[in-house]
């Protein structure tokens, strides 16, 4: 059995499906579940493909519903369990999501998001913000990591098995149907060469030993009794999110000192945004930039400090003001102003923006 | 002064006596799986997954490892730790809304999948913990809070038969049978083969065991006896169903 799938690092030219499946064998993921959906799809095929020359395994479920449950089942029995999904295939994964913040499980769930609301395209879209950072019957106790590029789609998947095991929430990279098909150059690497620790996992159920000799028995349960009791379970946990939130909290801020405006995007649509400073700053424009790349727990008090002081932000997404909410949320009483892009399930140039920052500065 | 029964080994005594309501079931059910699992002696080995439902109240009924589910996932959970450590021996424990409603496509795939895992199904003809409305197993004019005129089949259909159906989609080295709260012995030693089965790593193992609801059916001691064993076995035969290497029937 082949030992690393790869040795050092390499240039490689591949679809964001295929980084994801080799940044999980990597990241000495140990299972994947999954349940076909475009723009999936093929994270299941490569990940099928490679799997078994490195002892790892897959189960293809009946459904999302399932596939986020047996995710659940193999995290509970110590295994780096993952799996992935898009559009309505999230929708019916929120239920095993919520069940993950109840009981603290290290899952990690990677969504390439399509067009929404219902079934609408396979293609593209940012329109699943508002479900991966909020869904499910819950308080948002969870970790996403929103990608860009592909480099980011390696990096971040591997950084996801690191955060859900370090922090114990469930760990998500949103990427998009872009991100999921195109092909671009990335570098992929062995996290350990170099010199990412790579944290193991440990059983929550079935450790070795005998009950009441050498182990302590296991009850887990996500059902209460009473409003009290289950209020001081849901506060310990906010507690716990908060206080960890700062560590987690990643964000990418470039030329903000003397914006008088600042291009406020996420995911892929901050490739265009970025293109657009630059271009904008070279004909000498006070513009900046601002990309979260967690939208949970979101950059805020960094944002809110850029807003204070450019005093304009241009809020651009390819979803109809899901993550404009978040920003308006944690902006909360700055004086800034938002002007938006809002192209629900369709993508964002740069022209775009150039254009709109122009007719309005 | 007279001498308590004695409990299962594997019962965990400070969550005795158990939640369930007086004459319900499941107490009896449990009693025949822990000694199903004290007698292989695997205490150590069992992940037990409760479903939503009356099932969740045996959420810390067993010292084995436990976990609680969402209505109806228990069985894909317990597939999943099963599927990433196979030396564990796993239960999944549901109700009948939970295996033959909500959770049927786990079920059904679980089974044709033929999963090395054993699903234990309480069919009480009704859903016990949200108050007794109608299920996949209401016998025909059966009233329930949502049927209160009796089940009408011309509506909703005969009730499930869920080891049948179980049988005729699993691969030989399955296992499937119908058990009773009303003969514990017979109970106990099909859950006994199906876990040996799943342990031998033949296949699926499947037991439902009909059982008691006093609370929701409104009988007293005699009139719910007399529902689970004269009422409920015109359509549940009770028996061993299917086993490795039996032939199927033509």
């Amino acid at each position: 059995m082949a030992e690393k799938p790869i040795q050092g690092e390499r240039k490689a030219f591949l679809t964001g499906n295929e980084v994801v499946a080799y940044a999980a064998v990597a990241g000495e993921a140990d299972i994947m579940y999954g349940y076909p959906i475009t723009p999936q799809n093929e994270i299941m095929h490569y990940w099928t493909r490679m799997a078994p020359k490195y002892g790892k395994r897959f189960l293809q479920t009946e459904d999302e519903l399932s596939a986020g449950f047996t995710t659940l089942g193999g995290v509970l029995s110590g295994a780096k369990a993952f799996t992935a999904t898009a559009g309505p295939g999230n929708t019916l994964m929120q239920e095993p999501m919520s069940m993950a913040e109840m009981m603290r499980i290290p899952a990690v769930f990677v969504i390439q998001q399509r067009g929404g609301p219902s079934t609408a395209t396979v293609i593209y879209s940012q329109q699943e913000v508002t479900m991966t950072t909020y869904g499910g019957n819950g308080e948002g106790f969870r970790v996403v990591y929103s990608t860009a590029t592909h480099q980011d789609l390696f990096d971040y998947t591997i950084k996801a098995f690191n955060t859900a095991w370090k922090y114990r929430f469930p760990t998500f990279v949103l990427g998009d149907g872009y991100q999921a098909k195109m092909r671009e150059s990335v570098t992929i690497y062995d996290p350990q060469a170099r010199g990412i620790e790579l944290i193991k996992p440990t059983p929550y159920l079935g450790k070795p030993g005998s009950i009441g000799k050498d182990r302590e028995v296991t009850h887990m349960r996500n059902t209460y009794n009473t409003e009290e009791e289950l209020y001081e379970v849901v506060m310990s946990m906010a507690k716990e999110y908060d206080s960890v939130a700062p560590e987690i909290v990643e964000f990418d801020a470039r030329e903000v000192d003397d914006a008088e405006i600042v291009i406020v995007s996420h995911g892929v649509v901050s490739r265009a945004a970025l293109s657009a400073m630059l271009e904008l700053r070279g004909a000498g424009y006070k513009v900046g930039y601002f990309r979260p790349v967690t939208l949970r727990p979101f950059p805020g008090d960094q944002l809110r400090k850029v807003a204070d002081n450019a005093k304009r932000l241009l809020v651009v997404e390819s979803a109809l003001g899901q993550f404009n909410k978040l920003v308006q949320t944690n902006i909360y009483g700055s004086a800034a102003t938002i002007d938006t892009i809002f192209k629900p399930g369709v993508g964002v140039t740069s022209e775009e923006i150039v254009a709109k920052i122009k007719a309005t500065l | 002064m007279s001498v308590a029964p004695r409990m299962p080994k594997c019962w965990r005594e400070e969550s005795k006596p158990h939640k369930f309501c007086p004459g319900c079931g499941h107490g009896l059910v449990l009693k025949a799986l822990g000694e199903a699992i004290d007698e292989l002696g695997i205490q150590d080995k069992v992940v037990f997954g409760a479903d939503i439902g009356c099932s969740l109240l045996a959420w810390d009924f067993f010292n084995c490892d436990t976990v609680q589910t969402h209505h109806g996932r228990t069985t894909p959970v317990v597939t999943g730790v099963k599927r990433a450590n196979p030396d564990l021996v796993c239960i999944a424990y549901m109700g009948d809304g939970g295996g033959y409603a909500i959770g049927s496509q786990h079920l059904f795939n679980a089974a044709a999948r033929n999963e090395r895992i054993l699903a234990v199904l309480v069919n009480n003809t009704q859903y016990g913990m949200t108050g007794g409305q109608m299920a996949p197993t209401t016998l025909p004019g059966q009233k329930t809070e949502t049927s209160p005129y009796g089940r009408d089949i011309e509506q909703a259909g005969y009730p499930t038969q869920g080891p049948e159906a179980v049988a005729a989609i699993t691969q030989d080295g399955a296992y499937v049978a119908r058990g009773t709260v009303a003969n514990l012995r017979q109970l106990k030693g099909f859950l006994k083969k199906a876990l040996e089965n799943q342990m031998a790593g033949n296949g699926f193992s499947f037991v439902e065991a009909l059982s008691t609801c006093p609370t929701n059916w409104r009988t007293n001691a005699a009139k719910t006896w007399e529902f689970v064993e004269k009422e409920m076995t015109k359509y549940f035969k009770v028996g061993e169903i299917k086993a490795p290497g039996q032939k199927k029937e033509a």
